[in-house]
């Protein structure tokens, strides 16, 4: 941050250099067939400079084989271009199992931020290098866009709905934080910090911090005082279905239909219960619409997802 | 005027423009502008109003460059530039770029080209016109109570909930003119159908006419998606229905889908008849036949197919499936293929000609040169994962103004004065327009490269204040917008100075091919022949035969 004049952006992440592999490579496809037609272009204009106002070139309709070798080729490279750009799209969204999990809120105009260990931010983001960061994202208004360039990660957070993307930090530093997608009035001061640390200078500032309760914790909490528990209790014949180790596990529904628990699903059942009802359940669930925000509703999903069978 | 400018012949053609009526003479009263028929008048109509509203988008342009020639927001509040951004493109893109070839040039040509006295519907014509002016004054009105902020793009939930801008106001604005589009759209499809001179076959047509054909094509099916998608905003903010607002129970991400559904393809409605302005104006300056006829054609028309089929293009990073991106990303690539052949059949209809440079040419390579760095950069926003980086930076901003000023505008100025004796009956002055080509160009890209960089670095687009570092390149930017503006502000003088003072000009000033030049006079009669032209070869046919009398 605050770095004076660059011309070239950082590299923090394991995916940054990728990127920017791959747009040298269409630096040098550009540059290659600019320079190309720019020399085309020179050539032809002073050798063939009309030399008198009578003159009249010899006229030259085409040429088939010129004009397939000139759509064969750029579809080639695209192709090329278009496989490659599509591997690393797919890596970017798709976190590996072992990433830690960080709750994102975007609300106009700032980020909060919540660790699995229950730190909260705002407009900064503390992570350890060499350990995989998964970030599932919210917003409370509109869309907002959450950008780190120096790991060349972005993803919408759009309304309604869940996004994630993840990183692994490489490089220890401070980077910033943007918001990318245009929110409003403040939109351009939705930034922040990204502070990269060394594993132990992590748990350092980890353990120097206000102690704060993990998520789930906070979750239970929220669970309790919003009275889901006395439906949802681990018993056969409760009213609610149990949902302990039920999330990324598939539910059968009414209709037949088979859905996977994720967060989507748990956002839609406490907001909209009547979208989906669970098979061998009464629509008795009332909805939560209103009495809970995304930063609660995040914090209640981290705890059903704590739940697990012993 | 330079030695440069070609005169054929002193042919009747030629005395016909002096004291003879034409359409400029047919009738000086206010009544026989404003209810005219006529597509020449009514695309003088088109230009006067068009240069009112690219000047008025270029001084919101000139206020966000002074406003970011620092880090800090000091010219104006973060509201204003706001609107800012967001009225200079919406005043840009829909009431300057969408109209400005084909209603102007389009609309004065397309008839002259293909040998017809007038468009089918010369009153839809005109309506066309007082639709357009209708929808400018409602987007004019709402600039003056106050404008509007939500970017031209007008994302929900932001614009349909959460701005307290003037979001109606402007959606009713951009609704109206939509039918402007539509209904000339629907006039070239038909004129191109209906109206051709005898022996006028389809590959005899002249290549602007081809692409301004694959251009109503787009008008016709587009715009009444963008149109509805405005509307339903209008019924979300004024009534609550939920369409886009998930709170109200609807999809935001249905309202970018509806938009780009629309706005990609908007870009080829811009770019498309600019190609074939310079088609023209190639032929012409290298006399020569233009290389690949039918693959420039053809070219027009599936780019105006698939570019119905990549608006996905633009939600890479929205939270979209990673499959449907896969499958924009690829169409992606396809639809830059025809850009790509194009590119190479200029050039090589250069080869071997006897080139000369006067201010069309200057444009017009300038146009190449300009849209091929326009159409790289595409390339890498089509690539998925490059996108995910660049998305929503001024590398984005650099690119679609390469593709929008650079290439649009630089076809328009050329088509303009390639065809300015013949629509004013008078000549510009060559040097001035020359040295004007050279500095828009020059401005051009000190404005717009060092934005490739500052948005690679990562400056996101829309950024009222922004970090430090991000200053020199922002410096230079500014700077080259003031260049530009100067080489804008040159051609308004001496094309106003010309229509007094310039030289008469003959029929056939360029000794171009085409029916405008060889069978009408320099400004045309009203009825722009005085008997129906009979056509007896291909376009282009620079044939020594004609040159040496
Ligand atoms: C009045 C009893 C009741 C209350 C209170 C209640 N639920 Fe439910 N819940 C149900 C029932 C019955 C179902 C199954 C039918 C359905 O899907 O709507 C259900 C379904 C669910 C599901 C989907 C589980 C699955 O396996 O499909 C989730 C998640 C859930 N509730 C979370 C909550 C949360 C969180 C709260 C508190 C904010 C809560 N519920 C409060 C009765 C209740
Ligand atoms: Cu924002
Ligand atoms: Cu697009």
């Amino acid at each position: 941050m605050n770095k004076g004049f660059q011309l070239f952006p950082e590299q923090a992440s394991t995916l940054a250099a990728q990127v920017d592999y791959l747009y040298f490579f269409l630096i040098a496809v550009s540059l290659f067939f600019s320079v190309l037609i720019f020399f085309l272009i020179y050539v032809f204009a002073v050798r063939y400079r009309r030399k008198s106002e009578q003159e009249v070139p010899e006229q030259i309709p085409g040429l088939l084989k010129l004009e397939i070798l000139w759509s064969v080729i750029p579809f080639l490279l695209c192709m090329v271009v278009f496989v490659w750009g599509a591997t690393l799209y797919f890596d970017t969204y798709s976190p590996p199992k072992d990433a830690l999990e960080y709750y994102v809120v975007g609300k106009q105009w700032m980020w909060h931020i919540q660790h699995p260990t229950g730190q909260r931010e705002i407009n900064e983001l503390h992570v350890p290098t060499g350990q995989p960061i998964k970030l599932t994202m919210a917003t409370e208004d509109v869309i907002h866009s959450f950008y780190i360039p120096a790991f060349r990660v972005k993803r919408d957070v759009v309304p309604g709905r869940y996004t994630s993307m993840w990183f692994e930090a490489t490089k220890p530093g401070e980077y910033h934080l943007f918001c990318a997608e245009y929110c409003g009035t403040k939109h351009s001061q939705m930034r922040g910090r990204v502070v990269v640390m060394e594993p132990a200078d992590y748990q350092n500032w980890l353990s120097g911090g206000v102690a704060n309760e993990p998520l789930e914790v906070i979750g239970e909490k929220k669970f309790r005082q919003l009275a889901c528990h006395t439906c949802h209790v681990d018993k056969p014949d409760a009213r609610g279905p149990s949902l302990v180790g039920v999330f990324g596990e598939p539910v059968r529904l009414q209709n037949g239909q088979t859905v996977t628990v994720d967060e989507t699903y748990i956002r839609e059942s406490i907001l909209n219960p009547n979208a989906k009802i669970a098979a061998g359940y009464r629509p008795v669930m009332p909805t939560f619409k209103g009495q809970i925000d995304e930063v609660g509703l995040l914090q209640i999903t981290a705890y059903i997802k704590s739940l697990t069978k012993e | 005027m330079s030695t440069a400018v070609f005169k054929p012949s002193k042919s009747q053609l030629a005395d016909q423009s002096d004291g003879a009526s034409n359409y400029l003479n047919a009738g000086f009263s206010a009544k026989s502008w404003l209810l005219t028929v006529d597509h020449k008048r009514i695309a003088i109509l088109y230009l006067i109003s068009i240069t009112l509203f690219f000047f008025l988008g270029g001084l919101f342009a000139v206020l966000i460059r002074l406003e970011l020639l620092t880090p800090q927001g000091d010219l104006m509040q973060a509201e204003t530039y706001n609107k800012m951004f967001t009225m200079h493109g919406i005043v840009m893109i829909f009431f300057f770029l969408i109209p400005s070839i084909p209603a102007v040039l389009g609309n004065f040509l397309i008839p002259l080209m293909i040998g017809a006295k007038d468009l089918a519907f010369p009153r839809i014509n005109l309506l066309s016109w007082y639709i357009y002016s209708v929808g400018g004054l409602f987007t004019f009105a709402a600039i003056v109570f106050g404008g509007v902020d939500t970017g031209w793009t007008f994302y929900t939930p932001y614009s349909s909930t959460y701005s307290n801008s003037n979001v109606i106001l402007v959606a009713v604005g951009v609704f109206i003119t939509g039918f402007s589009s539509i209904l000339t759209g629907l006039n070239f499809i038909v004129t191109i159908h209906k109206m051709r001179a005898p022996g006028m076959t389809w590959f005899r047509l002249p290549l602007f006419v081809w692409a301004h054909y694959a251009t109503s094509i787009i008008q016709v099916l587009g715009t009444p998606v963008v149109t509805a998608a405005i509307m339903l905003i209008g019924l979300e903010r004024l009534f609550g229905f939920g369409i886009f607002d998930p709170k109200l129970g609807g999809d935001p991400l249905l309202f970018q889908h509806l938009f780009w559904f629309y706005s990609h393809p908007a870009v080829y409605i811009m770019i498309l008849p600019g190609m074939g302005v310079i088609s023209e104006v190639i032929t012409c300056f290298a006399k020569k036949k233009v290389f690949g006829y039918s693959f420039i054609a053809f070219s027009s028309i599936a780019i105006a197919v698939l570019g119905f089929l990549v608006w996905g293009h633009h939600m890479f990073t929205s939270g979209q499936s990673v499959y449907t991106s896969l499958v924009f990303s690829i169409l992606t690539f396809l639809v830059a293929v025809p850009s790509a052949i194009k590119v190479f059949n200029w050039t090589a209809t250069l080869y071997k000609g006897a080139v000369s440079y006067d201010a069309p040419m200057l444009y017009a390579l300038g146009f190449i040169g300009l849209f091929t760095i326009g159409g790289l950069t595409g390339i890498f926003l089509g690539t998925l994962a490059v996108d995910v980086h660049v998305h929503d930076t001024y590398f984005v901003v650099a690119h679609f103004h390469y593709i929008m000023v650079g290439g649009a505008i630089m076809a328009y100025m050329a088509g303009l004065h390639f065809w300015w004796p013949k629509i004013t009956g008078r000549l510009y002055p060559e040097g001035w327009a020359r040295f004007s080509a050279l500095v828009i160009f020059i401005g051009f890209h000190l404005t717009f490269f060092p934005q490739f960089i500052v948005g690679y670095l990562g400056m996101p687009r829309r950024y009222h204040v922004y970090p430090e570092e991000f200053q020199i390149l922002n410096v230079l930017s500014t700077a080259g917008a003031t260049i530009l503006g100067v080489g804008y502000l040159i051609p308004l003088i001496y094309f106003t100075w010309s229509l007094k003072s310039g030289p008469k000009a003959s029929a056939n000033p360029w000794g171009a091919k085409g029916l405008e030049w060889e069978k009408a006079s320099s400004p045309p009669s009203q009825y722009n022949f005085e008997k129906t032209p009979v056509v007896t070869e291909e376009a282009y046919d620079y044939e020594p035969t004609i040159w040496l009398k």
